[in-house]
């Protein structure tokens, strides 16, 4: 009876469906973006495995409304919506869409994990939305090639691991490295970052040893590592085995130069528990300034980073370094829009992001800065070398770079 | 569309009970709406509906182990994994055409299915959970093992390009994959209602009731239990396969424990035993979740179990139960009363 009836208007929907997808094909440049607002979209693990990096998108949204509250960014009022996908990249996949197609947001920002970044690369590009900013150390979120739209922010892992190899030409050329490392991207990372450091000294390496995140414990491939005879131990291992690996090399009484990965730098979750006297004298790297290091008692960044989380986030953890994090590559965005004021667009934004040049952050120490160009999506690659004094971190030497030209 | 062969499958789905002309209709419309909704739907909501059918297949899957052969699974987002990672696998190196791995899915898993089942005979009830529950465990592990690493891509997974629909059809990816996934959805749901009323059927439930019984009856409880386990996986690689190609992306954070958990609330959620409930628990998997983060979501965690324990106190038997109860309602209010 209305069969007719219903396939006309299915037909006629569906007319009108094409025509609107056509529509919405032609990328609107100034999506999420009117004359008084920009709505921002961030994906992040309020629930599941990874629920404690939430402190990242809620210091990301208290500093979006304390730029709201000092007038917003080029006269335009920060929307920041953000939505939990429990660190799933299928869930991150559909949270990403609902930003872009239904809230329609200007870009995604922040967004955290390797896997679930990964699974919305492709399609942010074909949306020619910015991706900006995610939250990982995979070397792979700066291919401008590739993916124009796409941007890290933290040094990553294979820039970290060239660093070391830096520091050790300049400074223990005749070292003999022993690696211990995760076997997965992460630690991969970090080893042909030391690689290709080290360059066609890469035979520096003697030994190298992986553990999967599965082993109980790190001690046999500690005695694999000291039995190669090396003074150089390069860690790198999330906190848990970075401990264990501190550990026993004292146990063993394997007395080697030690170099740590930021990732573990933590003192309560890795050297306190590896033992204060074993870790004396490791070396690691950071790019953040501690918020618990009374050097910075006095410093202007410091002060205004206090300031402002004692007036927008005061239930946030200020031992904690995600509240750094957070705020610095909020300021970091913060940078980017202003610099973007006269065109004021998708690409414009990601013009402006691949055009910081020396631009300092509060939370930054002396002398490490933001640098991007055309094709070089990295925007912090300095390191700052810190070693253990049995207490805390001490800063030591000049910041190293480690970006490709020096 | 392919209204024909849904309707009858609907006509198959009529198990012999009275209301059965009002059951028909009622499949009837739900396919319909189902068929009608992505025509007014944004292509985003169409993608959540498409998830929401392929978490249903997997839960159809689920529930021909649990539901009528009695034996329990917490490891069913293993298979999910297989099945995603062989069409993923076949797509982006054998090249193949996304429509012919969802058969090759099916094969993989309904072997790893039956492989799996056959040691898992000697296991019983909670035992058994607790085995497929280590499967669950394993398998994001055994992803990232490097020995497969080259097939597998590892942690970094692999990223699938969509298809577009085919013959010049009209229609937007998100529409096309979402048709397509109705389709291989109807056509495993008509299998299944079938194979639950056929001797096969009546075997697994025979054994789920009293397994000395169906032995006594000469049903080899052995082959039926691995064959059944088998299947199941097999519903569930070939939902695997299906969520791969529309998410476009494989990874082993993608198939956590946490899947196998959310099928098998979906299954609780949809009614142990009733097939169709397989939709409504796919529409939990999908949507309560993003309630629970509307309401708050600091506390999305927290309001998603209250939810769950909201329905398991409200509806104990699931969906199936209360649909059971609201027709027997009406039925005995339509008819006078003596009966009962």
């Amino acid at each position: 009876m209305t069969r007719t009836n219903s396939r006309l208007a299915i037909l006629g929907v569906l007319a009108a469906a094409t025509a609107l997808t056509v529509v919405a094909a032609s990328a609107d440049e100034t999506t999420g973006i009117t004359d008084k607002t920009i709505k921002i979209g961030n994906i992040m693990p309020y629930s599941g495995p990874a629920s404690a990096y939430s402190q990242i998108a809620k210091t990301d949204a208290a500093y979006m409304k304390m730029l709201n509250d000092n007038g917003g960014v080029c006269g335009r009022q920060i929307e920041f919506i953000s939505y939990d996908d429990g660190y799933s990249p299928p869930k991150t996949v559909e949270q990403a869409r609902k930003l872009v197609e239904s809230d329609q947001v200007a870009l995604i920002f922040n967004s955290l994990g390797t896997g679930t970044n990964t699974a919305i690369q492709k399609y942010m590009n074909a949306k020619k939305t910015p991706q900006l900013f995610v939250a990982t150390g995979a070397s792979k979120f700066g291919d401008p090639e590739h993916f124009p739209w796409t941007m890290g922010w933290q040094p990553d892992y294979v820039s970290e691991g060239k660093i070391y190899a830096r520091y050790l030409l300049k400074n223990m050329p005749d070292a003999k490295i022993a690696v211990l490392y995760q076997n997965d991207d992460y630690g991969k990372d970090y080893l042909a970052g030391l690689k290709a450091g080290l360059g066609d000294k890469a035979s520096m390496i003697v030994a190298e040893q992986p553990y999967e995140t599965s082993d109980p414990t790190v001690d046999s491939q500690m005695v694999n590592l000291k039995g190669s005879g090396a003074d150089v131990f390069f860690n790198v291992a999330t906190p848990k085995f970075a401990a264990q690996a501190i550990k026993k090399a004292a146990e063993l009484g394997w007395k080697p130069a030690q170099l740590l990965n930021s990732v573990s730098n933590s003192v309560g979750a890795v050297l306190k528990p590896a033992g204060f006297e074993a870790s004396k004298g490791v070396i690691s790297a950071l790019y953040l300034k501690d918020s618990q290091d009374p050097q910075w008692k006095d410093d202007e960044g410091m002060k205004k980073w206090n300031a402002f989380m004692d007036k927008y986030y005061p239930d946030g953890d200020k031992n904690s370094s995600f509240t750094v994090y957070g705020y610095s590559v909020s300021q970091t965005l913060e940078k980017v829009l202003e610099g973007a004021c006269d065109d004021f667009t998708h690409s414009g934004i990601m013009k402006s992001a691949a055009n910081m040049k020396n631009v300092d952050l509060d939370l930054t120490p002396p002398g490490i800065q933001v640098n991007t160009s055309a094709t070089d999506f990295y925007p912090l690659q300095d390191m700052q070398l810190i070693k253990f004094d049995g207490e805390r971190w001490q800063p030591f030497g000049e910041v190293v770079s480690g970006a490709d030209t020096q | 569309m392919s209204v024909r062969e849904e309707s009858s499958a609907i006509t198959a789905a009529g198990k012999p009970v009275s209301r059965f002309g009002a059951r028909n209709w009622a499949g009837i419309v739900v396919v319909l709406v189902l068929a009608a909704l992505p025509l007014f739907l944004a292509n985003f909501t169409i993608f959540q509906l498409t998830m929401m059918l392929i978490y249903a297949i997997a839960i159809l899957g689920l529930n021909l182990l649990t539901g009528i052969n009695g034996q329990f699974s917490l490891g069913h987002g293993a298979f999910y994994a297989i099945g995603a990672y062989t069409a993923a696998i076949l797509m982006e190196d054998a090249g193949l055409a996304y429509g012919w791995t969802l058969p090759a899915a099916g094969i993989v898993c309904f072997l790893s299915g039956f492989l799996f089942g056959l040691p898992a005979l000697r296991l019983e009830g909670i035992y058994l959970a607790l085995a497929t529950f280590g499967l669950a465990v394993a398998m994001p592990q055994f992803l990232k093992l490097s020995v497969i690493e080259p097939w597998t891509g590892g942690v970094q997974g692999i990223v699938i390009t969509k298809p577009d629909a085919p013959f010049g059809l009209p229609l937007s990816q998100d529409q096309w994959l979402y048709y397509f996934t109705l389709v291989v959805g109807l056509l495993l749901y008509w299998f299944a209602v079938n194979l639950v009323s056929s001797r096969s059927g009546r075997a697994l439930m025979a054994i789920r009731d009293n397994p000395l019984a169906a032995r006594a009856m000469g049903v080899n409880n052995a082959l039926y239990k691995s064959l059944a386990f088998g299947v199941s996986a097999a519903f569930t690689g070939i939902a695997g396969a299906l969520g791969a190609i529309v998410v476009q992306f494989v990874a082993p954070d993608s198939f956590t424990f946490f899947l196998s958990v959310a099928l098998f609330v979906g299954l609780v959620v949809g009614g142990v035993g009733w097939l169709p409930g397989a939709l409504v628990g796919g529409a939990f998997v999908v949507f309560v979740p993003n309630v629970a983060e509307h309401f708050n979501k600091a506390l999305a965690g927290a309001v998603y179990g209250v939810i769950l324990i909201l329905l398991i106190y409200l509806m104990p038997t699931g969906a199936g139960g209360l649909v059971r109860k609201v027709a027997d309602f009406i039925g005995r209010r339509m008819k006078s009363r003596p009966d009962r």
